[in-house]
């Protein structure tokens, strides 16, 4: 470890502390005016110090910038800290959120289609949990809304960006299903 | 207990009519690609026969997979077409888009089901909450998806204003109120004086719902005449309006 990145790796410990959102690299690099290599240097440093030393926190990179969490683990007393403990996601809103991860851009109809229920009251109230956010309309008849996942959802499931969402496991071309898809609207 | 004859069977509950079927295929055994469409059918009745003798309402949805599943038995028992030239897309096994919508359900359901094992904010895991108030300088790093509000956000944030009770009114005298010019130079005013100013704030000495939503509407107009910006740091969290210079 250089002399730089032994003093930058407090004074990053200290902003990071502080923010109450992930911070993105462009904004640390606009605090600290250094080199992005150095900048990720002593980030990564930082998040081995408290993954190795049994902290309650841990250095986490999500939704594109980095952020102090606690540990799962620690969750039963950190929530009596006069913090309302939300509940998770139930099973339907799950599903469905999982379906506009995957799929996004996607309509109401198609997740209706893929789901074979109405999901109307659970997009909306996704929307309003703001996981979920309208990115647009489908250029087909009647324009209807275009689903996609928020920067919040990143932040809600500690990912990184979509790419961290679990594997699915292909099982056929995925052109077929889509043509079962437009099928299935001509009806 | 006033009805000793009623008593529950507790019976699984299913997201839908999908999610029903592939329970059937799995707990069956059944191989996904070659169905026994009669055995499935007679189940598949069989369970939507004791939710209704429980007195649960069977969502239309179940029904019409229900009808979807005879339709495809009945084409299947059907004698094939013998002229071989005619085969196309009608003589492919119906049961071919049913199988491709099971599959892809439980492909989506496998992934709902790893992604809840994630750990979720403010459940399993905290992190540091907003802080009261942000620094007026921050506005300059606010940009992109991030910070800039929809007008579902907004419209949530409307709402939650008129669920207040509104401040009885003694007399009502002057019923012209304030109309939405008058509003939008009253709330550009504000602003101008303001490095940022609270959504909440907006709306101080406004007794009227009639006059929030005037107000609200002059909150548009200026957003939309690019005279100021509308932010929100997190979800749920305060709504700032910034003037733009």
């Amino acid at each position: 470890m250089n002399f730089e990145s032994a003093k930058l790796k407090p004074r990053l410990e200290a902003v990071l502390f502080c923010s109450d959102e992930p911070l993105r690299l462009e904004r640390l690099q606009a605090i600290f005016e250094v080199e992005i290599d150095v900048l990720l240097c002593g980030l990564h440093e930082l998040s081995v110090d408290y993954a190795q030393q049994n902290r309650g926190i841990v250095l986490q990179e999500i939704a594109g910038g980095f952020q102090f969490r606690t540990r799962a683990e620690y969750a039963p007393w950190v929530a009596k800290l006069n913090r309302s403990r939300r509940n998770r996601l139930s099973k339907a809103a799950t599903e469905t959120l999982a379906i506009i991860a995957y799929r996004q851009p996607v309509t109401r109809a198609e997740i209706e289609y893929l789901r074979g229920v109405d999901s109307g009251g659970i997009v909306r109230s996704l929307m309003e949990k703001q996981l979920v956010k309208i990115v647009g309309k489908k250029d087909v008849p009647g324009r209807p809304l275009l689903y996609g996942t928020s920067r919040h959802f990143l932040e809600y499931f500690g990912l990184k960006d979509l790419t961290g969402l679990p594997q699915l496991k292909e099982f056929s071309d995925p052109d077929d299903v889509a043509l079962s898809l437009e099928m299935d609207f001509d009806r | 207990m006033s009805h000793p004859a009623t008593y529950e069977v507790k019976v699984d509950t299913f997201e839908g009519p999908l999610d029903l079927l592939l329970h059937l295929v799995t707990k069956n055994e059944m191989d996904i690609n070659d169905i026994p469409l009669a055995q499935i059918t007679s189940q598949y009745l069989n369970y939507l026969d004791q939710m209704e003798a429980q007195n649960l309402d069977v969502a239309s949805e179940f029904l019409v997979m229900a009808a979807t599943l005879i339709h495809i038995k009945s084409k299947l028992l059907l004698p094939r077409h013998a002229n071989e030239e005619e085969v196309d897309e009608d003589e492919l096994d119906p049961r071919v888009e049913l199988v491709q919508r099971l599959l892809e359900y439980r492909r989506y359901k496998e992934g709902a089901e790893q992604l809840s094992a994630y750990p979720q904010l403010n459940h399993d895991v905290f992190s540091r909450p907003e802080l009261a108030a942000i620094q007026d300088d921050s506005i300059g790093h606010v940009g992109g998806e991030h910070g800039d509000i929809g007008l579902f956000e907004l419209v949530v944030a409307l709402r939650e204003l008129l669920k207040e009770p509104a401040p009885a009114i003694y007399h009502d005298i002057n019923t012209t109120g304030l109309t939405v010019d008058e509003a939008t130079i009253r709330l550009r005013q504000r602003l101008k004086g303001h490095e940022q100013l609270l959504f909440r704030e907006c709306f101080v000495y406004l007794p009227r719902r009639e006059e929030v939503v005037v107000m609200f509407i002059a909150l548009l107009e200026l957003v939309k005449r690019h005279e100021c910006r509308v932010v929100q740091l997190n979800p749920h969290g305060s709504i700032y309006l910034y003037p733009v210079h």
